[in-house]
């Protein structure tokens, strides 16, 4: 299959996270580099007061054909992919099947509700363990982790980006979102999301699936 | 945001519903553009607004919705054409106006883009805008896609102009805050110049032959729109069921005809031009179909309308079974969505779907149940709001005379939720915080003890809250004002207002400043800064128990959080777990469990506080919260003086 071919439509994605973390610019370069590609792409942003901690969701759903709607049916997720870990379980809990990857960052942000007292932040290994039994594979990695050691955790968002293409979850390469990344960004921060996205790359050639 | 000035056309770019309303005013030659800023229809303007200086466009962030209708239609009044954009909320603020141009009518292009919020995502409710096009006749376009927000802009300001009408253009969120694939068309050469014809006026009254003429150019516009191609049809030429939608829910219409497989059997009906009705294409289907669905946005309007219809050409048209909004399956509240219709759609043909496996689907829900908590909004780490909040509690709880809180709209209103103590007990309007707080204040001829603090923030303060503050001057009611005083409307991306000093494109602006509005009243007002909290409170309390007779203004005044987060801490802020109690402490935790701060995480380990530096801002608040002396602070910049 050549790196331009869908492999289903359409290909609904969702990226998630937290107000903040940047996952809805994450879509919209994704949704910019596959329209560039000649895909009729919908991103549709869910979200209440986003900057304010709630949860974000961006679903693109990508075709050759046609322009879907901006929200997926439920159950219909082909690939799910988040900046937060919890985020991950509570789109794999609606839209999730069989059938579905994931792949996510493993920082938490703590809800609102946790650090108030009022509810409980569930551990790494269960949730990593909940997501395995549910998703057809999955890959976990701490990604902010990297971003900090690059000096600037807002390149966590670009670092999974890398990691989503070197995976070849999008009928996208690399050097197409290169090419979006330069567009968005002056040539300081393109540096910087350059790297962060190269690194990304590198973690997808040296992880493996979780079945 | 995308640059939606491309001059290249047939490109195919990825807009968002707001950029594709933006370019389409672009294509339609618009030459001013003013609003006021209120989710989801902020990035309208915006869009407009970062093209517009190279673009000779106008562009203004006005003091609320109604001067934005007023200076747009001063434009067109001058031949111009003028596109005002807002929320459902903000219409309901210019209705007055909108409902005397409705008579009065209009010359250049003239296009009101109102944004509904479905569900009440982020507002106050979810007020369906379009039953206002009849009653106040308007032509109503309601585009279904991106493609379509964007041509539809531009036909609206050209059908305006034909008609001498201005035409509401209708959105809503889901459609407002996606992007999609448009094409774009081309731009305009044409330099208007602005000239008013004193040979014409545009006045309202006297009403009733204004309000035949309204009816007539109502008539010109159903001919101009009765072969548009924004209503479609697509489908088997005799379905078993005909789906007639509109707006955003269209492309839930077509996901669940994919999903389903309903091609062969069921067609679809999309009307965008919904005000002014295509009679004789929607007498065409009907004939053709004993059964409709109706799907819209939110209540039964083009399902009512329908019917209408249908009992008019009783006698040679039998009437069809109608599902919508008022008939069932579906709800007569809340957003739709592609699932909402899989239903409905099952349930009218009797069809069995399966999204996931049902054994999966159960484990799925039982896992989030188990495992994911959730995730509440609240005021960020470091808000001024909260700072500002428990001043005001504490004032409250040393007052003991059971003092409540009377708020409005802006972020200030996590005071109804945990986050802001719940603190706030009325929420209406833009600047009802004010209104309702002057009304309490004059209730004390009816024995009413209760302190009352109003709470308004600064952009609301010019919005909607100087008529009751003359009022209270006026009539001499005994309220306590507090405003929020953030330097920006922060809600929506920090649009400038009055007092900040800057106009939409960050030119300087002469501010008004809302302590020389008071000072001009004859009010007392002071400044003070929310994060030091044993003042603030001190102020307050102080303040609640002025005997003079009249109003008195608290500016709470400190920089949002969000743009702290941007310029520096001001501390560097960490807990000495020594001396920190954990659940031993006040009520248990107190910094987290009762101050409520989210930079403040408990740390489950050691059982103590602990601060999340990533999100902590350095307020400095917390250290003076807490009671055992374990929040430490080491000052990182000079810390500014609580007097400005």
């Amino acid at each position: 299959m050549t790196k331009h071919a869908l492999q289903k439509d359409p290909l609904n994605a969702i990226i998630t996270g937290v107000g903040g973390q940047g996952n809805v610019l994450m879509a919209q370069l994704f949704g910019r580099a596959l329209t560039d590609k000649g895909f009729a792409v919908t991103v549709g942003d869910t979200y209440g007061a986003a900057q304010r901690g709630g949860p974000v969701s961006s679903h693109l759903r990508i075709s050759k054909q046609t322009l879907y709607s901006p929200l997926t049916p439920s159950g219909q997720a082909d690939i799910i992919i988040s900046l937060e870990p919890v985020e991950a379980l509570r789109v794999l809990g609606g839209w999730g099947n069989p059938g579905v990857v994931v792949i996510s960052n493993t920082r938490p942000s703590y809800p609102f509700d946790v650090t108030s007292g009022g509810a409980d932040y569930p551990a790494l290994a269960d949730i990593t363990a909940a997501a395995e039994e549910l998703a057809q594979k999955t890959l976990f990695i701490d990604a902010s982790e990297i971003a900090l050691e690059m000096g600037a955790p807002v390149l966590t968002n670009t670092i999974m980006s890398g990691l989503a293409v070197g995976l070849d979850l999008f009928p996208i390469t690399a050097d197409d979102f290169i090419a979006v990344l330069k567009n968005q960004f002056d040539d300081k921060k393109f540096n910087l999301n350059h790297s962060a996205f190269q690194k990304g790359l590198d973690l997808a050639a040296s992880n493996k699936w979780s079945d | 945001m995308a640059d939606i000035s491309n001059k290249t056309e047939g490109l195919a770019d990825l807009l968002l519903g707001s950029e594709a309303i933006g370019r389409g005013a672009l294509e339609g030659g618009v030459n001013v553009v003013a609003s006021y800023p209120g989710n989801p229809s902020t990035e309208i303007t915006e869009a407009i607004r970062q093209v517009a200086e190279k673009m000779n466009i106008y562009v203004e962030w006005s003091v609320n919705e109604k001067v934005a209708v007023e200076t747009a239609a001063a434009a067109s009044f001058a031949g111009l054409r003028g596109l005002s954009a807002m929320k459902q909320n903000g219409l309901n603020v210019a209705l007055d106006f909108v409902s005397g141009i409705s008579t009065s009518g209009s010359n250049g292009g003239l296009v009101l883009v109102v944004c509904d919020d479905p569900s009440g995502i982020t507002s106050t409710s979810e007020q369906d805008s379009r039953p206002l096009a009849r009653s106040l006749d308007f032509p109503l376009l309601e585009p279904g896609t991106f493609q379509e927000a964007k041509d539809m802009t531009r036909f609206g300001l050209e059908l305006s102009e034909k008609i001498g009408r201005m035409v509401l253009f209708r959105s809503a969120t889901r459609l407002q805050h996606a992007r999609g694939r448009t094409l774009l068309g081309s731009l305009p050469e044409e330099k208007r110049k602005a000239h008013f014809d004193t040979s014409k006026q545009y006045v309202a009254f006297p009403s009733l032959p204004r309000h035949v003429e309204a009816k007539e150019r109502m008539a010109q516009a159903k001919e101009l729109c009765k072969d548009s191609a924004f209503n479609v049809y697509e489908g088997p030429e005799n379905p078993d069921l005909l789906i007639i939608t509109c707006g955003s829910c269209y492309l839930y219409a077509l996901d669940a005809m994919n999903l389903l497989g309903l091609w062969d059997r069921v067609g679809i009906l999309k009307i965008g031009t919904v005000w002014p009705l295509p009679d004789d294409l929607i007498k065409t289907h009907m004939a053709k179909n004993s059964r409709i669905l109706v799907l819209e946005e939110v209540e039964p309007f083009l399902e009512g309308n329908l019917k209408e219809l249908a009992v008019e050409w009783a006698a040679d048209v039998s009437m069809p079974t109608f599902f919508g909004r008022r008939t069932g399956p579906l709800s007569d509240t809340g957003e739709l969505n592609p699932d909402i219709i899989i239903t409905a759609l099952t349930e009218i043909l009797e069809l069995t779907y399966e999204a996931r496996p049902p054994a999966y689907d159960q484990q799925a829900k039982a896992m989030v149940e188990k495992l994911v908590p959730p995730r509440s909004l609240a005021l960020c780490a470091g808000c001024p709001h909260r700072a500002s909040y428990w001043a005001i509690k504490n004032a409250e709880v040393l007052d003991t005379r059971d003092g409540f809180v009377t708020g409005d709209i802006g972020c200030y209103s996590f005071g109804l939720f945990p986050s802001g103590y719940s603190i706030m007990k009325t929420e209406q309007a833009m600047g009802s915080g004010p209104g309702v707080g002057y009304g309490f204040g004059k209730l004390g001829q009816f024995d009413m003890q209760q302190p009352v603090v109003a709470v308004v923030g600064d952009g609301t303060f010019y919005h909607g809250a100087l008529p009751a503050l003359v009022s209270a001057v006026n009539n001499q009611s005994n309220l306590t004002l507090v405003v929020l005083d953030n330097g920006a409307t922060a809600m929506t991306g920090f649009q400038p207002h009055p007092g900040t000093g800057l106009d939409a494109f960050g030119h300087p602006a002469k501010p008004v400043l809302i302590e020389d509005i008071c000072k001009s009243l004859g009010v007392r007002v002071e400044i003070i800064d929310p994060y030091d909290s044993e003042a603030a409170t001190q102020k307050v309390l102080d303040f609640m128990n002025d005997e003079q007779q009249g109003p008195r203004v608290l500016i709470m005044r400190q920089q949002c959080a969000l743009q702290m987060a941007r310029s520096g801490k001001l501390y560097d802020v960490w807990v000495d777990q020594e001396k920190c109690v954990g659940e031993d402490c006040g009520c248990n935790r107190y910094c987290s469990r009762a101050f409520k701060c989210p930079g403040i995480m408990w740390d489950a380990q050691a059982q103590k506080a602990r601060i999340d530096e990533a999100i902590c801002v350095g307020c400095g608040v917390c250290a003076q919260v807490c009671r055992h002396e374990a929040i430490l602070l080491k000052p990182l910049k000079a810390v500014q003086g609580k007097d400005s």
